[in-house]
């Protein structure tokens, strides 16, 4: 059982802080401690990347099309329609498929990862790995949090991929425009800094929500009621982060780039 | 029986008791709320001992004050010597190691099957990695809890009996020398209860182990006791053998007893 320190008002949150540096710093004495959990973060990436592809995939495709749909009137009113290519694989890539990406699954996976490791918490299990003397942050967190860091990405990426695809549809419903053509559009208007910026803040977006996640549920309280309280707001937390994550990273990447 | 035989005889009798756990003046409060008020005890080498009390008494806090789970506010508490709040964290994992904890819930890793829920400790605490020594273990230890037939089962798939089983088998199969077992039959029918008591009757004298059982069950204390301690109100109100306690005449502990 964790130690329940009942503290008042602002020191509360300077202990949390603590605890969250304290956390992270376990986090990387772990990574590099060796014993890595290869089949562990496998099973990982597999839960984390694989069973999210269909709710990533979708929510991009819809983006892609709603995004053109809404673009379309004002850009053929300006007399550029033949740009929506362009300006969709732009928005897409640079910032609208991450942080979308990002949010749900920050949804998806944040909660569940919190709400898994809380009822864990709730049920002894972590105790139990604890006083056996086996480390659960090398089991439990260092896997979650490098499967998180990994596949959000890849899940970045794809999901751009199927948005750009959800857009040639939705412009194929009023006009006609080839794959190809809709393609090397978009391939020849997106550079090195729109691509690069883009996947590096994925990484940092998966890093916050395995963080997040693990850090919620390790530090949940007893009883049933706070594996709900551990996912709601890992995913809150997690959400917030990602928005700020996105700000700095919008920042460092117009003082590098732009 | 000659002379020097009867001298050594009785200087073997009066060789001291090895004390395994040692707690002196140990105190621990939430918030305001004081759990333990000054408690001591000791635990010999291959005694059963029976912590009774009630829900809230401050039992179970004992317990995970004695493995490092929580930290005291005040006292000692020493195992096999060493003061278990001054420990490195090494030190602390492999005098972890020497202890097995029975959780009440018997908090089994429920995303692994029962083989893997004994390989666990195995393979990532005593880094054990030949898969033969590793199968003897969890065969030998499932044996003896009697669920061999449950080895490839999910923890969801059990009842609450074969859960504590699997958890104290767990337990078991990196040969402890100390068992702490919280609230081992408890949620438990009786007949169930029975045997997981009889159960560490057989595990104290095959393993040679030295136990503190926390429980309120008193069938769970007759049969598995050498000494029982009531903790009542954060403090240890009496101690004795079951039978020494169940003829007293103190009304606390015939409150206990369910004697007026």
């Amino acid at each position: 059982m964790a130690e329940e320190i009942i503290i008042p008002g602002y020191k509360r949150w300077l202990v949390s802080i603590g605890d969250q540096v304290g956390f992270l710093m376990g986090f990387f004495r772990n990574l590099f401690a060796g014993g890595f959990e290869w089949s562990e973060f496998v099973r990982q990436c597999y839960e984390i990347g694989y069973r999210s592809i269909l709710l990533v995939g979708i929510t991009s495709f819809i983006m892609g099309v709603v995004l053109i749909l809404q673009l379309r009137p004002t850009m053929v009113a300006f007399g550029e329609a033949s740009m929506l290519p362009k300006t969709l694989a732009v928005s897409f890539v640079r910032e609208i498929g991450p942080v979308i990406i990002g949010i749900i699954c920050a949804g998806k996976i944040a909660s569940s990862i919190g709400a898994e490791l809380g009822s864990m918490k709730v049920t002894e299990q972590l105790d139990a790995m604890e006083v056996s003397g086996a480390n659960a942050v090398q089991y439990l967190v260092v896997p979650r949090i490098l499967a998180t860091s990994i596949m959000l990405p890849v899940l970045a990426i794809l999901g751009d991929l199927i948005g750009l695809f959800g857009g040639f549809l939705a412009l194929n419903l009023r006009d006609v425009i080839s794959f190809k053509l809709y393609f090397t559009k978009v391939i020849a208007s997106l550079d090195f800094s729109d691509l690069l910026p883009a996947l590096v803040k994925t990484i940092f977006f998966g890093f916050a929500i395995g963080f997040v996640g693990c850090y919620k549920g390790f530090t949940s309280n007893r009883g049933t009621e706070s594996v709900g309280i551990a996912a709601n707001t890992a995913v809150v937390t997690a959400s917030l982060w990602i928005f700020i994550i996105d700000a700095i990273a919008v920042q460092i990447t117009s003082l590098l780039f732009y | 029986m000659t002379e020097e035989e009867t001298i050594t005889k009785k200087q073997a009798s009066k060789k001291p008791k090895e004390v395994v756990i040692a707690i002196k003046g140990l105190e621990k409060s939430f918030g305001d709320n004081q759990v333990l008020k000054n408690i001591s005890l000791e635990l010999d080498k291959g005694e059963n001992l029976v912590i009774l009390g009630r829900s809230g008494s401050g039992k179970s806090v004992t317990i995970e004050c004695i493995v490092g789970l929580l930290q005291p506010d005040a006292g000692s508490v020493k195992v096999f010597g060493e003061e278990v709040a001054g420990l490195t964290e090494k030190a602390l994992k492999d005098l972890r190691l020497r202890i097995g904890f029975l959780f009440q819930s018997g908090a089994l890793y429920d995303s692994m099957t029962v083989r893997e829920n004994m390989e666990f400790p195995l393979t990532r605490v005593l880094k054990i990695k030949d898969q033969g020594e590793i199968d003897k273990r969890v065969a030998a230890v499932l044996e003896a809890v009697g669920l061999s037939d449950a080895v490839d089962k999910m923890p969801s798939d059990l009842s609450g009996g074969m859960r504590k089983r699997a958890g104290l088998a767990r337990t078991l199969v990196v040969d402890p020398e100390i068992m702490l077992y919280d609230e081992p039959t408890t949620g438990l029918d009786p007949i169930t209860s029975r045997e997981i008591s009889e159960l560490i009757i057989s595990i104290q004298k095959r393993n040679k182990t030295s136990s503190i059982i926390i429980t309120h069950d008193l069938e769970c204390a007759r049969i598995a006791s050498d000494r029982v301690l009531i903790l009542t109100d954060g403090q240890f109100s009496k101690e004795g053998t079951y039978d020494e306690l169940l003829k007293s005449k103190d009304k606390n502990v015939a409150s206990y007893f369910n004697i007026s």
